[in-house]
């Protein structure tokens, strides 16, 4: 089951993230949104249209741009745009005009009339872009946008992005990437195998830890009976709260402080109890500690732990219609 | 106060429905087209593999002894007609394949994504793509055969022609759509397409009349679609169009002109009514 009971509602002329590890359902959910998939049940609403059953009025309101950036490599990227509008039917000068926008906007005009073929990953993720705005939605879905991208292709997307987002366009973005999430969303939802974990704004998010994330290591490689301990230990410190034990991490241990001075008392409690300070590292709370809090792993073990679960060659035969 | 008049409106709507198709429909064919001018080679191919076929057969068996060939003066006359099918026939062949790529490259998904007035216009596209090429290479052998001095057909037997490999097209092509909807890879197409292009050319009379094969294949030829589209044109080549004359001597019977086209608009109504749920439901 790729999606369990996922539930999401993105304000109106906000910019909506939606994070989590690679097969925690992002993109299952992104392309029932837009008319792709049947899910199994529940009910689906865009702009206020029923989404399941008034499908050509809702795929008129939106733009989605798919994690794989699909395009023809034969048409040049005008001619491409040119088909989209069609597609979008759009009239002869708007469509003039929208495309001329974008390229500009994109900075895409040393190269536009290049065939796709010979077009780098940012400047088919580009190219995608602007198809997915050609027709000006209500609502844009951005499934993993720069993924895979350089550095310049991801600032001319990011900036785009923001500034749509500041002029008030609903956007629906899904990423595994904390920093892009952390600074373009307004608000988000984190998803664990398929359901919300947590939601709303990001630094609401983060301040709801109460406190400074600290990783604790007492030895290079430590065990599950001595994290046990220290987690008994450290938890019952004043100050101290949401301890997890880390395995996927050598055992670490994961905690909220309240203050710097937790930190010291912790020293001397770990002293006192005979156990050594071998790693001990000290930061604002990010996104990452909050989906540590809520699934007791880090992004990127989960990532890691689903890449080995996933059949990519039966996920491909899905998205085959 | 305005009041809207309900069959107005309806009108209205049905007006645009019907331009948005068009516009749609016609942005899409052209995507076709333009993907065959930057890649002609399938284009030239397509002609130059029946027109070396017509060039080697017609002179391997141009000492063949033309008494079994009914109605012609040499064997390349005779095999004329089963290459323009044959060309036709491989053509329409090979129309899923664009969809079967767009399927597997992500495309379709950017089509199906758009609000289409109707996504028959990703199938209409497809069919006006491949019934143009399939006729403009058929076309190319025909004023190829006539260049070797094989006849070139009246009007009347143009048109005959034309209907005729229209109905092979339409009924061919729906099913290679529908094959590129059903296999889950172009891997898969391509072998379909490999496997059935020789023998179902063998198969047929396009290289030998029904008297010149054993019996078991004389009843597999004249039941093969390519049959009930080679024979018709055949006649037009004799500058005698009469579809009330009898065009296969059939094991089971003889057949005239006017069943062999019932036969290939049957079987092309036939497919379109089989794939057309699929095409449904996958498009949906």
């Amino acid at each position: 089951m790729a999606l369990n009971g996922l539930n999401l509602k993105v304000p109106k002329g906000s910019l909506y993230g939606l994070l989590g590890p690679n097969g925690a359902g992002k993109s299952t959910a992104l392309r029932i949104i837009c008319t792709l998939l049947d899910p199994d049940s529940g009910y689906v609403e865009v702009a206020g249209n029923n989404a399941l059953i008034d499908e050509k009025e809702t795929r008129r309101k939106l733009g989605y741009v798919a994690q794989e950036v699909a395009i023809d490599k034969i048409l040049t990227g005008r001619e491409l745009l040119q088909l989209q509008g069609d597609l979008y039917h759009l009239n002869k000068n708007d469509k003039k005009k929208r495309i001329e926008e974008l390229i500009h906007r994109l900075e895409m005009h040393e190269w536009i009339d290049r065939r796709c073929g010979s077009f780098s990953g940012g400047m088919k993720r580009r190219l995608d872009l602007a198809s997915g705005l050609l027709h000006e939605p209500e609502l844009l879905i951005l499934d993993e946008p720069t993924v895979g991208l350089d550095i310049e292709s991801r600032s001319v997307i990011w900036g785009l992005l923001k500034e749509l987002r500041d002029n008030e366009t609903t956007i629906l973005l899904s990423s595994h990437y904390l920093e892009e999430v952390d600074e373009l969303a307004d608000e988000m939802a984190i998803i664990d195998k398929g359901k919300v974990i947590a939601s709303g704004k990001p630094e609401d998010l983060k301040q709801a830890l109460g406190g400074d994330r600290v990783t604790l290591r007492v030895r290079e490689f430590s065990n599950k009976l001595e994290a046990e301990s220290v987690r008994k230990l450290i938890k019952n410190i004043n100050g101290v709260s949401n301890v997890v034990v880390n395995k996927k991490q050598g055992y670490s241990l994961n905690f909220l402080v309240r203050s710097n001075d937790v930190i010291s008392n912790l020293s001397d409690h770990l002293s006192k109890e005979n156990f050594e300070v071998f790693a001990l590292s000290h930061s604002r709370p990010s996104l990452d500690d909050v989906y540590l809090q809520a699934t007791g792993k880090t992004l990127m073990d989960a990532e890691l732990e689903l890449a080995g679960k996933r059949d990519f060659k039966l996920e491909n035969k899905k998205s085959m219609r | 106060m305005t009041t809207t008049n309900p069959s107005n409106h309806q009108e209205q709507l049905s007006r645009n429905d019907f331009t948005e198709m068009l516009q749609e429909t016609s942005a899409l064919t052209w995507r076709l087209f333009i993907q065959l001018i930057r890649r002609p080679s399938t284009l030239f191919a397509g002609i130059l593999q029946p027109l070396i076929w017509l060039l080697l057969f017609a002179a391997l068996f141009s000492k063949a002894p033309i008494d079994f060939l009914p109605g012609s003066s040499s064997y390349g006359e005779f095999l004329g007609a089963g290459l323009i099918v044959f060309t036709a026939f491989s053509g329409a062949l090979n129309a899923g394949l664009p969809v079967m790529f767009d399927r597997e490259f992500g495309f379709l998904n950017r089509l199906l994504v758009a609000p289409l007035s109707s996504r028959s216009s990703i199938v209409i596209s497809s069919v006006i793509y491949i019934t143009t090429i399939s006729l403009l290479q058929s076309f190319a052998i025909m004023a190829t055969s006539a260049l070797l001095g094989y006849g070139w057909p009246s009007l009347g037997g143009l048109l005959l022609i034309a209907i005729t490999l229209l109905l092979l097209i339409f009924a061919i092509t729906g099913l290679s759509l529908g094959l590129a909807f059903v296999l889950p890879g172009h891997i898969e197409l391509i072998a379909i397409i490999f496997i059935a292009n020789l023998p179902v050319l063998f198969a047929s009379t396009a290289l030998a009349p029904i008297s010149f094969m054993p019996q078991w294949l004389g009843w597999i030829a004249s039941i093969n679609p390519l049959t009930f589209a080679i024979e018709p044109i055949r006649m037009a080549y004799h500058n005698s169009v009469d579809l009330k004359s009898v065009l296969i001597n059939a094991p089971y019977g003889e057949v005239n002109g006017y069943s062999c086209l019932a036969i290939l608009f049957i079987l092309t109504v036939g497919l379109f009514f089989l794939i057309r749920p699929l095409l449904n439901r996958k498009l949906a």
